[in-house]
């Protein structure tokens, strides 16, 4: 490909590549089959395509284009992604062992940049990477072989890479074995990154990537499918009491390695970096940047399951959480409904931990509206990861903010229990919860607008809470 | 082929050159020196020989007398092997920008080829600068010449880089200004030069520092530790992904003169 670059302008380069010899070798690749040609099914995170049923290889085309878009990174926080397919991670592929793929990169005419891909399924010199360098409004095809089966990283490769993966260019493609994969009943599609944005974790805007921070390994962002939240709330992954899940777990890096965990199931099957080898009963597995685990586990008790990064820090404070709810009836046999999930409660603060943290200054409210505007923003940051989305709490482990009787019936000490932290027994709608809620670190005027978000969602009774009271609050209610 | 491609480039020449009297309006002069490009020379300092710039890239009106003139440049007539499809595709019709031409008139002119830029600044006595001329250039800030060991200047480079191109890009006058009052060297548009595609990144930049030299027209570096070096890294790989018919929606250019030789012997 080299000497299409060269081709025709006066220039210092001495290649031996002619132009027809290239035209001639992407011939012969291109060459007619008696194979079946396939449109790939490319899906975005956290669907997977279905699972191949094909006993034969195929010819599998396979359409990327490039994008480069501004969406939410966090509540509040807007990031410019740079993307395969609109969206972090990149689409989904999924192809047979054997499969000739003819891969298709487009780069959108909107671009900024070139880009390229780089398929770690490819065998052959740079996965693809020089084959598909796009400038901006280009389309480049190049065809290759899947003779290895696995589940492998594709990553953009253009100088500088570091960068191009930080702005969240990669994805998986799996190359299922010849003799198919088991099938089971749920499969998702999980994929770690770190980001690295001038601002702090949580500093609101349009934040621009900080080549510092990136060299210094230093991200303000971990987290899963491309944004905090991404898999939380109405974005949590499903499944039914007795299913068989499947995560096609990756890690785009580009500097992190992941521990990847789910907070109360054990892996019954992994297959360690995404190779043929199967480990059996794993509870954390190590998911490298650029690599893969594929892990597969029967739920058998109905809950919330949290998907972490166990290098924890990560989870509650960076943003690498993800939820998979499962429904079904309960199995006492298996899980009396009184295990602690609160063994990570000691790390459980979003903003507690934060060495040195210049917490963003807050923008100062002059109103009601401004303070749910606000408060709606820091509850997400800071709460949420335990109080949930819709402040329905996790039974059990979590109260509810949601038509607390415990909060309405007295806000003052509920301001008491943000502000101090709470331990010990309480009744919330009937429910006794005996656990631990942080200090959470927000300065008065944080705390009044966050209260003043919750008592005015969710059914709660609605009202303003003003500097003077959280002050007031704070001196009567210490815990 | 090669050979086919040289010949019709010199059909597609311009045949008219302009004499030069002095610094002409609208340019700027920017004197000599050596700086050290990312590319091509194993980080040895490059000499730069003075030269005069258009202080603003091209714009739409300035480009619409050209194809007026030469109408072999109309989107109508240019041939496919001098631009791609996208040839100045923002404009309505071959002499008319259309309903924004208004707002247009002075924005650069984009989606145009290396060979029409070429065409453009050879008719008005001028050439393409050479990638070392435009690095040179670039590195100015406000107020220095050389600001490439300032952050904050370098970050103004990365903001623009990750941020996708505006709906409607700004009158010329309007960018940024920099020492040798060159306007929008960073933050406008990607310029074409005449070399481009000198020091190849080729897609693959994880390989330059140990690629084949000849292989790759250019000895890699991958010495880049400073942040600096990244934003030169990312206008040295946009460049390696062109063709010199492709045309790009952010891609315009300007033009360069040599010193005239009075002028230099003045000094
Ligand atoms: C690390 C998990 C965690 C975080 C983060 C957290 N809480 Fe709590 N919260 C709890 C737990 C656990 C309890 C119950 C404590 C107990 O049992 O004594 C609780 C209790 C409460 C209560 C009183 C009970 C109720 O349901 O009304 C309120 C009010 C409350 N939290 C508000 C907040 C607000 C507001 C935030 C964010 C600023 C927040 N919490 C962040 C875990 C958390
Ligand atoms: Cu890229």
């Amino acid at each position: 490909m080299v000497g299409i670059f060269c081709l025709g302008i006066a220039s210092s380069c001495g290649t031996k590549t002619t132009n027809a010899e290239i035209l001639n070798s992407l011939n012969e690749t291109a060459a007619p089959t008696e194979m079946p040609v396939i449109e790939a099914e490319l899906t975005d995170a956290p669907l997977v395509p279905a699972p191949i049923t094909r006993k034969h290889p195929a010819k599998v085309v396979v359409r990327l284009e490039v994008t480069e878009v501004v969406k939410k990174l966090a509540d509040g926080v807007d990031y410019t992604f740079w993307t395969f397919g609109g969206s972090v991670p990149g689409k989904f592929i999924r192809v047979r062992q054997n499969d000739e793929v003819e891969f298709h990169l487009m780069n959108h005419p909107d671009s900024k940049n070139p880009h390229n891909i780089d398929l770690h399924a490819v065998t052959g010199p740079g996965g693809g990477a020089a084959a598909t360098f796009t400038a901006p409004g280009q389309e480049t095809v190049f065809n290759f072989k899947a003779i290895n089966p696995g589940l492998y990283v594709y990553h953009c490769a253009t100088a500088p890479v570091g960068m191009h993966i930080a702005n969240g260019m990669y994805g998986l493609i799996m190359v299922e074995p010849e003799e198919g994969m088991e099938p089971v009943d749920k499969e998702y599609y999980v994929m770690q990154g770190d980001f690295y944005t001038k601002g702090a974790f949580g500093a609101p805007g349009l934040q621009p990537f900080d080549m510092e921070k990136a060299l210094d390994e230093r991200p303000s962002y971990v987290v899963f499918n491309g944004s905090v939240g991404a898999m939380t709330g109405d974005n949590a992954i499903t499944a039914k009491v007795g299913d068989k899940v499947r995560l096609f777990v990756g890690n785009g890096g580009p500097n992190l390695v992941s521990s990847f965990h789910v907070i109360g199931e054990i892996f019954d099957k992994v297959h360690p970096e995404g190779g043929s080898n199967v480990n059996t009963n794993v509870q954390t597995t190590l998911v490298p940047a650029g690599g893969s685990a594929i892990t597969e586990f029967k739920v058998d008790v109905p809950g919330n399951y949290v998907l972490v990064d166990h290098s924890i820090f990560r989870t509650f404070n960076k943003g690498a959480l993800g939820m998979l709810k499962v429904e079904g009836p309960d199995n006492l046999a298996i899980f009396s409904g009184q295990t602690e999930q609160k063994i990570y409660l000691p790390e459980g603060s979003a903003i507690q931990e934060m060495p040195k943290s210049e917490t963003p200054k807050a923008a100062f409210a002059s109103n009601k509206d401004m303070r749910m505007e606000l408060g709606k923003t820091l509850y997400a940051q800071n709460c949420q990861a335990c109080h949930q989305a819709e402040g329905q709490g996790i039974t059990g482990a979590f109260p509810p903010l949601a038509k607390s009787d415990y909060l309405n019936a007295d806000v003052d000490r509920s301001i008491g229990v943000v502000a101090h932290g709470l331990e010990g027994q309480i009744k919330v709608n009937g429910e006794v919860y005996n656990s631990t809620m942080p200090k959470i670190k927000l300065t008065d005027e944080e705390i009044a607008n966050v209260m003043t978000y919750v008592l005015n969602s969710w059914g709660n009774k609605g009202g303003e809470v003003n500097l003077d009271q959280v002050k007031k609050a704070k001196a009567k209610y210490k815990h | 082929m090669r050979r086919l491609l040289t010949i019709l480039l010199m059909l597609g020449a311009c045949s008219i050159a302009q004499a030069q009297k002095g610094t002409p309006a609208n340019m700027v002069h920017v004197k000599g020196g050596t700086f050290v490009p990312l590319y091509g020379s194993n980080n040895q300092a490059i000499a730069v020989q003075e030269f005069i710039m258009d202080k603003y890239p091209v714009t739409n009106a300035q480009y619409k007398a050209f194809v007026a003139e030469y109408p072999k440049w109309k989107k109508s007539e240019v041939k496919q092997l001098f631009a791609d499809a996208g040839y100045l595709k923002h404009w309505a019709s071959d002499l008319s920008v259309g309903s924004n031409a208004e707002k247009l008139k002075d924005s650069p002119v984009i989606n145009v080829s290396w060979f029409a830029a070429k065409a453009y600044c050879e008719c008005q006595g001028k050439r393409l600068p050479t990638v070392n001329e435009w690095e040179f250039a670039a590195l100015a800030s406000e107020t220095k010449k050389d600001a490439s060991s300032e952050p904050s200047f370098y970050q103004r480079s990365l903001d623009w880089y990750s941020q996708p191109n505006p709906k409607y890009l700004p009158p010329v006058q309007e960018s940024f200004k920099n020492y040798y009052g060159l306007y929008g060297m960073i933050g406008l548009v990607w310029e074409w030069t005449s070399d481009f595609n000198s020091a190849l990144i080729i897609g693959e930049s994880r390989q330059n520092a140990s690629l084949d030299r000849q292989l790759f027209c250019g000895a890699g570096s991958t010495g880049a530790s400073d942040v600096k070096n990244y934003v030169a890294f990312m206008r040295y790989a946009f460049r390696s992904s062109l063709k010199a018919n492709y045309t790009v929606a952010n891609l315009g250019f300007r033009c360069v003169q040599d010193v005239p030789a009075k002028i230099t012997a003045k000094k």
